[in-house]
């Protein structure tokens, strides 16, 4: 019961809560699309749903926005039932769906102006609205010209400053960066985390892709199947996740083979290190790997201790933060089993 | 069980009340929002202009044999009440098609069909659906104002084509319409309204349908062509097949006739030509197959006299019913399909 621990902090703080789901279910036909998701997302943070296609993202989205009914179990969106209360909901979300498409024969301004209307902004408020916020995606230039000649990235971006417009309090992100290349994935990222920290607006994105949730989001939701199978910091679902083991990289000068026997000694002498592993190459760091994980602070600094007292020259001395990829391999494979 | 089951499920969602900041109120009227948007795209669409084109030619041509007609009569036309609804009614002696009214019939439900194939399948190809459904409108909003945009559009050009008709019948020939006959001219052009109508309800019940815009405009066009170009064979050929016998009794023939009569209704054209050829001819006043042998004399011995308006409307109430309630059921039948429809394709 190593989860309960976050948990119980945040609950005291559970009013902060833009998105809460309770036994969340979609089936369709036979096929349960989503399965009794448990979902928080808080105030103020970036939160990532993990999952391959099929796993229930999009549905678990077009829920929460009340734009298809749950077959059972119920959402709060900013504390608001979306199946009862679908538009007081979508003023307050800003939602970019997968696939994000436009008018085409629309300028991207006409196109965002349309938006405007349609959340009954009044026109000064509205004009100013969209110049702000096509100046924070970086399409000024380009605002009035036709859709048509925009590329998938500007279209992605302009389909954020879109979702935008209407000064929402959460902004739902479906596939933000599906389809579109490594700078311009960086860049949209660059905006979201700008976007957090300006507005003070909370994020909900999902994606497949796995380092790029890792880089930018505050907690993930792990999604296999229509199922949560984890929720929390990277570190979080690693302890859950992970094997079991902390591995620390230390990189030490060791000039002659003797020396390097001696370390080997050394760092396999210290309680709880399991493996020491010497560098395939010279100049690389060692790997200590270390069980169970929650002793890896001690660990690194016995071998502070024990590299001053063997006379060791330490370059670098950091633990390995394990990857999303791991962890979800781990986390599927061991909720599948 | 998961982790997160079990840190969670054990707290009740709390509702929490929506935020007290001050926001614009939600938007009330939806509709009014994709009407107008939906109105900008159709004023300046070529498919717009190309339909007044259409329609304006599919005026034109027939009105140049009414105006030859009109002329030749023109010396005697003094006592002639109801010429400037000839404008309308005559046309070439030699094809009887050849009438205003009925190329109005052929073309105008192109005009319903243009603007609406394409309303909702459009949006869905383009992924511009999920989008505007995640604004604070009411699902419903996108249909209504879709249709009522394709209205507006139908209305504007009706009006542009009959004011070309009479403003030709007033400047080049002349003539100028009575108060009835405007009111019979406005009758005309509420009818015509009406069947256009009927045609948008059904382009945007294919729109709905039909996945591809295409496709959709493919089976409207289909279906079009089968009503209007094949329609009066279809029934002459279904209507041969159920003739009577040379030796059936009058009565006999009298119930054949009332049931080819039926058959020939069920189609929309029909309910139209027949609705506007009492409403443009103030002197007809039958437009049923007798229904008794005392009709059949009743109607030789009639003398020819112009009916009033409401005479006339007397006479074809129930095809303006049947065209209202075909337009409500088509719309009604688009509206549910979308309302039930997944927002994904
Ligand atoms: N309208 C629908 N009818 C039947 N099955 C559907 C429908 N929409 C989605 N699904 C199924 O639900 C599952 C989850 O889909 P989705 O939420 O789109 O996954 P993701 O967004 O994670 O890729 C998939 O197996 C998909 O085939
Ligand atoms: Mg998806």
């Amino acid at each position: 019961m190593r989860r309960a621990k976050p948990a119980v902090r945040r609950a005291a703080t559970d009013d902060d809560a833009v998105i809460r789901t309770r036994r969340l279910t979609k089936r369709y036909g036979t096929l349960t699309a989503v399965d009794n998701l448990d979902l928080v997302v808080h105030r103020g943070e970036i939160f990532g749903l993990l999952g391959q296609n099929g796993a229930g993202k999009t549905t678990t989205i077009l829920m929460l926005l009340g734009l298809t009914e749950p077959s059972s179990g119920e959402a709060r969106v900013m504390g608001l039932d979306p199946e009862r209360e679908p538009r007081l909901v979508k003023r307050r979300v800003g939602y970019l769906p997968d696939a994000v498409g436009f008018y085409g024969g629309l300028s991207g301004r006409q196109n965002l102006r349309y938006t405007a209307n349609l959340n009954g902004l009044r026109r000064d408020v509205a004009e100013h609205a969209i110049a702000d916020v096509l100046e924070q995606v970086g399409l000024t230039d380009r605002a009035d010209d036709r859709v048509d000649t925009y590329s998938r990235g500007m279209r992605q971006r302009l389909g954020i400053a879109d979702a935008l417009v209407k000064t929402p309090d959460l902004l739902i992100l479906d596939e933000p960066t599906t389809a579109i290349d490594p700078l311009g994935v960086v860049e949209i990222l660059e905006l979201l985390r700008r976007l957090v920290n300006e507005r003070g607006l909370a994020i909900m994105l999902s994606s497949h892709l796995l380092t790029q949730v890792q880089s930018v989001c505050d907690r993930i939701g792990i999604f296999a199947a229509g199922r949560l199978v984890g929720q929390g910091t990277v570190d979080e679902l690693a302890a859950t996740f992970g094997d079991g083991t902390a591995t620390i990289e230390v990189g030490l000068e060791l000039p002659t083979p003797a020396d390097r026997s001696r370390a080997q000694a050394a760092l396999g002498s210290l309680s709880g290190v399991t493996e020491v592993n010497p560098p395939a190459k010279d100049g690389d760091p060692w790997q200590v790997v270390v069980r169970p994980a929650s002793g890896e602070g001690r660990v690194r600094q016995e071998i502070l201790v024990v590299a001053v007292d063997q006379s060791l020259r330490l370059t670098t001395l950091r633990p390995v933060v394990p990857s999303l990829d791991d962890i979800y391999r781990l986390a599927v494979t061991r909720t599948a089993a | 069980m998961s982790a997160a089951d079990t840190t969670l499920t054990a707290d009740p969602v709390v509702a929490e009340p929506a935020a007290a900041t001050p926001r614009d109120p939600l938007p009330r009227a939806g509709w009014r929002v994709v009407a107008a948007k939906e109105l900008g795209d159709h004023l300046t669409s070529v498919r717009f202009v190309v339909l007044l084109v259409v329609l304006g030619l599919a005026a034109a041509i027939p009105l140049y044999f009414a105006a030859d007609q009109i002329r030749s009569i023109a010396p005697q036309a003094s006592g002639f009440s109801a010429v400037f609804l000839a404008l309308f009614t005559l046309g070439s002696q030699d094809i009887s098609v050849l009438r205003v009214y009925e190329f109005v019939g052929i073309v105008a439900p192109l005009l319903g069909l243009a603007f609406a194939f394409d309303a909702v399948n459009g949006e869905r190809s383009e992924g511009t659906l999920p989008r505007l459904l995640a604004q604070p409108i009411h699902r419903d909003d996108v249909i209504n104002g879709k249709f009522a945009a394709g209205m507006a559009v139908i209305g504007l050009v009706l009006v542009v084509v009959v004011g070309f008709i009479a403003g030709f019948g007033m400047l080049r020939l002349g003539i100028v319409p009575h108060g009835n006959e405007v009111l019979r001219l406005l009758a005309w052009v509420i009818i015509t309204f009406l069947y256009v109508g009927v045609w948008l309800a059904f382009g945007l019940l294919l729109s709905v349908l039909v996945r591809r815009a295409a496709t959709a405009a493919l089976i409207g066009f289909g279906i079009w062509l089968l009503i209007t170009i094949f329609g009066q064979l279809i029934t002459t050929l279904v209507n041969g097949i159920l003739a009577p016998a040379a030796d059936a009794t009058p009565d006999a023939i009298l119930a054949n006739a009332q049931i080819q009569q039926f058959i020939t209704r069920l189609l929309p054209s029909t309910l139209y030509r027949e609705t506007s050829v009492v409403l443009l001819n103030p002197s007809v006043n039958q437009i049923s197959a007798p229904t008794s042998i005392g009709q059949v004399q009743q109607a030789q011995q009639q003398i020819q006299s112009l009916f009033s308006l409401d005479q006339s409307f007397l006479l074809v109430w129930p095809q303006v019913v049947a065209l209202v309630f075909l337009l409500v059921v088509c719309f009604a039948a688009a509206y549910v399909a979308f309302m039930r429809q997944e927002v994904r394709a």
